[in-house]
């Protein structure tokens, strides 16, 4: 714990660090491999969804000594249609029956009922309508679309345009990944998954918004220093929020990790399993993606302007001079400053090692000091 | 700087007690209301209570494209209602979803199978003449009378005193635009008592076939006031075919006629209003279209001729006489019926007779069953999962934040107690029920919640690990992390208000949790969390820095105060370089 607490306060102060920004082409690359991937199983394989969209019905029974096989022979024989049966934790089954009306599932259930010598009254029965599905698929859509517009012009207020796009950017990386992911493992895709979907985009915003707030706090009057580029402010401030919003995201998972353990462990199937099964995705993808992608691409963008390019050249030019002097000054440690200058012209956003861009603006006593552990992190 | 800081910490030293005074007032009122109110648990959807949900979605008829809409809908939930609520189940609730859903829900214990085939199948409504009327229950037997004495003395009380054509009100009324006070007002008094005295006596022409014996037998065991029997009648019924059926007269007592065959459709009404005539009565008008017109002329033709009851004829709906105004005269394209209308008894007439003319045709869309057991299960198997994820973020929040956590533990006990209290009262009073989904929202909602402790307790922690002591640490960070919170439970809230408001079903039961303890999340943290920690940062324990606090200086590897005025931050630091 004392040691956590250390690091988080090196974190905060860009003593260590992890050089997000730097690295972020590394992981564009590896995001957009996901996205690539989840976009083929998508289109290859398709998603597997569910009687709640295809139309069908869902027959779930207490607790009865019939076997899957039998179950599955009996509701095949009762409605002409293929059916999927699946054994629950309580000792009933669940029977899934796709292509049957409203009207025909009431004669099924009855026969149901009989095969299984369970009162008809007893067998818990959902059916659907097929454009009830297409309805609810439809709606959600529309809401996720008004939800990014609404989204997007709050951050532009709020904070500015850039960071709005990238919130969008991580947002729909977020979805991408989860629904591949759907495609790709082929889990059932209903409502509860619909709904998981549309929690993460809370979260997953709620996430990025921090990174955001500290961003946009740190970079106050940056224009006015010469110490630090825009980069590496940005990649201070995912430092600096980097416990929090570890703390965050276990604190969420955690929840839902109960909810999974319970949907999946007692109950078998159904809404719960569904809902935290796409929450327990997203939010992994979603932390990811506020961290990796969200903030580089706000920097990424931001360097871009003229203020900031300009910034970066006093930036390096004061840099540049500074090492001059104390490469002459203090030559017997030309290797330390050597190492934090160099990659600053292969890797112009920030240094291109494991390491913060702040490490290398601490005096020269201190980074051999203190400084030296990160040093030896490379 | 040091005088800011006093000046922060001394406005600080008033507003936590008021503010925590406010929400322990909030919370006890709540609590207290809850109890007053009589629901202390929150009311549990059909997926939690069991139960049968159905889903109906509209659809135009064709050529009739912008059938649907709020009035039309509303019209056709008020004759939803009146259908299942009619199988003896009083809870069931119809409401409209979206802009062209209706959901019904059905408790657990009323007879599905029935339910449904109420509300799948179209309403039928036909106008029919009437053959037989008389009071509601079946009469012969003297010692029945003594229940019933009161009911029928009263309608013959009001019915005999001739011209009176108030009595049967709704149920006898005039159907004319010039809206005579009619004479029959008398006649059906009469009828009434002769019912009473005699009923089978009380029939008159139709032949003596089988079918209507046994109609008349039916007729004549029928007791309206019985909910089963009522239903049972209403079974089954054709339209070429008479019927017996029972209805309400204006002072809603039963009555029970015999019915000739449907002579016109509700679908030939075109449209019913409730409308205040010029002296200031209540009437319904209705009109009707082309075909309803010449069958409604050519009915009224024949009715007018004959003598009560045989002028009246009933609006049937499903069975059930709704109406049974009698006619004076031919009428065809439009028609009033007037009588002893309230404002509300005419405009519920109109309504259903406007649904026969509704071109609406419902569908349903999805059936959910869920027995009493499942149900039960579900909501155990959501508590048991609750409880687990909050005993995980419990234990993590101990071991990260130590004596902090209490803070952090006392603030999700706050919301918890809101968050309860509130479904509790909301199930009454905006029809709030706590599904599945609505519990999986609220446990999702735990991690939000911590997550806004975590904001602030780090920023706490980054202000002392600056040097700060925790005192001005706590006030320093709060701003900040004031800012944060807010932005990111409005990012959190949006979603939820979005999802509201464009879905239906399941999702929206979640979105509504969500929002909700998201705004509550935002009262908590500023009522509660914040005066609070700056309650304790008075404390020795926390505010010296205990190594169990969570905020031990050293643990938090804060730099030691005297290093504090050179190098506090990166930016700072670099001067020695340049020097």
């Amino acid at each position: 714990m004392s040691k956590l607490g250390n690091l988080g306060a090196r974190l905060y102060r860009g003593e260590v660090g992890y050089d997000f920004i730097g690295k972020r082409k590394v992981w564009y690359g590896v995001s957009i491999l996901i996205t690539i991937t989840a976009v083929v199983a998508l289109a290859v394989q398709g998603l597997n969804l569910g009687i709640e969209f295809k139309g069908g019905a869902v027959f779930t029974t207490p607790k009865t000594e019939i076997s899957v096989a039998q179950a599955q022979e009996s509701a095949e024989e009762a409605s002409g249609h293929q059916a999927i049966v699946q054994q629950l934790g309580n000792g009933g089954v669940r029977i899934q029956v796709s292509g049957v009306d409203t009207a025909k599932s009431d004669q099924i259930k009855e026969e149901l009922a009989k095969d299984l010598s369970v009162r008809a009254d007893r067998i818990n029965a959902e059916l659907v309508g097929p454009s009830w599905g297409a309805q609810i698929a439809g709606k959600a859509w529309t809401g996720l679309g008004v939800f990014m517009v609404l989204c997007v012009i709050y951050l532009a207020i709020a904070f500015e345009w850039r960071m709005a796009i990238a919130a969008l950017i991580a947002l729909i990386h977020d979805i991408t990944i989860t629904v591949g992911v759907y495609a790709l493992v082929g889990f059932e895709v209903t409502p509860g998954t619909v709904i998981g979907l549309l929690t993460i985009l809370g979260y997953s915003l709620y996430d990025t918004v921090v990174v955001f707030d500290s961003l946009k706090e740190q970079s106050k009057g940056i224009t006015k220093q010469t110490k630090n580029t825009y980069s590496e402010v940005a990649n201070l401030s995912i430092n600096s929020t980097l416990v929090r919003s570890i703390n965050t995201t276990v604190v969420a998972l955690l929840p839902v990790a109960g909810l999974l353990f319970i949907g999946g462990g007692v109950l078998g199937a159904g809404m719960l399993n569904d809902i935290s099964l796409s929450l327990f995705v997203g939010l992994a993808a979603g932390a990811y993606s506020s961290i990796f992608i969200a903030t580089p691409l706000v920097a990424d963008l931001k360097e871009r302007e003229p203020q900031m390019k300009a910034l970066k050249k006093r930036v390096l030019a004061k840099r540049a001079a500074a090492a001059a002097k104390s490469e002459s000054a203090e030559p017997a440690d030309p290797e330390g400053d050597l190492e934090d200058l160099d990659p600053e012209d292969a890797a112009p956003a920030g240094a291109g090692s494991g390491v913060v861009g702040q490490r290398r603006t601490q005096p020269p006593s201190r980074s051999r000091g203190r400084g030296r552990p990160s040093g030896k992190r490379r | 700087m040091a005088a800011p800081k006093k000046g922060r910490r001394q406005s600080g030293q008033g507003r936590p007690g008021v503010a925590l005074a406010l929400i322990l007032i909030a919370m006890v009122a709540l609590t207290g209301g809850m109890f007053a109110s009589g629901h202390t648990t929150p009311r549990l959807g059909i997926d939690l209570a069991g139960g049968t949900s159905i889903t109906l979605e509209a659809k135009n008829e064709p050529g009739k494209p912008n059938a649907i809409n709020k009035t039309n809908m509303d019209t056709a939930v008020g004759i939803i209602e009146r259908r299942v609520n009619g199988l003896g189940v009083s809870e069931a609730e119809v409401q409209t979803q979206g802009d062209r859903n209706i959901i019904v829900n059905i408790p657990k214990g009323t007879n599905e199978k029935q339910a449904r085939e109420q509300v799948g199948t179209t309403a039928q409504l036909y106008f029919r003449p009437v053959l037989t009327m008389a009071p509601g229950q079946p009469t012969p037997d003297p010692s029945a009378t003594d229940k019933e004495k009161p009911k029928a003395g009263d309608g013959a009380d009001k019915g005999t005193p001739s011209g009176s054509p108030t009595p049967q009100g709704r149920a006898v009324t005039d159907a004319l635009k010039d809206a005579t006070p009619t004479p029959s007002a008398s006649g059906k008094g009469d009828t009434g008592d002769k019912g009473k005295g005699d009923k089978p006596g009380a029939t008159e022409p139709p032949a003596p076939d089988p079918a209507t014996k046994k109609l008349q037998a039916q007729f004549t065991a029928l007791d309206c006031t019985k909910k089963d029997q009522r239903v049972e009648t209403a079974q089954d019924v054709k339209s070429t075919d008479p019927i017996a059926a029972c209805g309400k007269n204006a002072v809603g007592q039963w009555e029970k006629y015999i019915l000739g065959p449907a002579e016109v459709d509700g679908k030939d009404v075109d449209n019913a209003q409730a409308v205040i005539n010029d002296r200031g009565q209540w009437i319904v008008n209705m009109k009707f279209n082309g075909k309803g017109a010449d069958k409604f002329s050519k009915i009224t033709t024949q009715l007018k001729t004959q003598q009560s009851p045989q002028n009246q004829f009933g609006i049937v709906l499903d069975g059930e006489v709704v109406s049974a105004p009698s006619v004076s005269e031919t009428l065809s394209k439009s028609a009033e019926i007037s009588g002893s209308f309230t404002q509300e008894s005419a405009q519920e007439l109109a309504n259903i007779l406007s649904y026969g003319a509704l071109p609406l045709t419902f569908t349903e869309q999805s059936v959910t069953s869920v027995t009493a057991a499942l149900g039960g299960e579900q909501l155990h198997a959501g508590l048991i999962a609750g409880a687990i994820g909050l005993a995980l973020v419990v234990v993590y929040l101990v071991v990260y934040y130590r004596g902090l956590s209490m803070i952090a533990l006392l603030s999700l006990l706050a919301s918890g107690i809101l968050t309860y209290t509130l479904m509790a009262l909301l199930g009454p009073a905006i029809g709030f029920a706590l599904n599945l989904p609505a519990v999986c929202g609220a446990i999702v909602a735990i991690g939000i919640t911590a997550d806004s402790f975590i904001v602030y307790f780090e920023r706490v922690r980054d202000e002392v690990r600056e040097g700060r002591s925790l005192r001005p640490a706590v006030e320093r960070a709060w701003p900040r992390a004031r800012r944060t919170i807010l932005v990111s439970d409005f990012v959190s809230f949006l979603a939820a208000a979005v999802l509201f408001i464009v879905t239906v079903g399941k999702v929206q039961g979640f979105a509504f949790t969500l929002g909700l303890t998201t705004l509550l999340d935002v009262v908590v943290v500023f009522l509660f969390t914040k005066p609070l920690m700056t309650l304790l940062a008075r404390r020795k324990f926390f505010g010296g820095g205990h190594k169990w606090s969570g905020l031990d200086p050293k643990r938090l590897g804060a730099k030691p105060p005297l290093r504090r005025a050179r190098a506090r931050r990166t930016t700072a630091t670099v001067d020695p370089k340049e020097a």
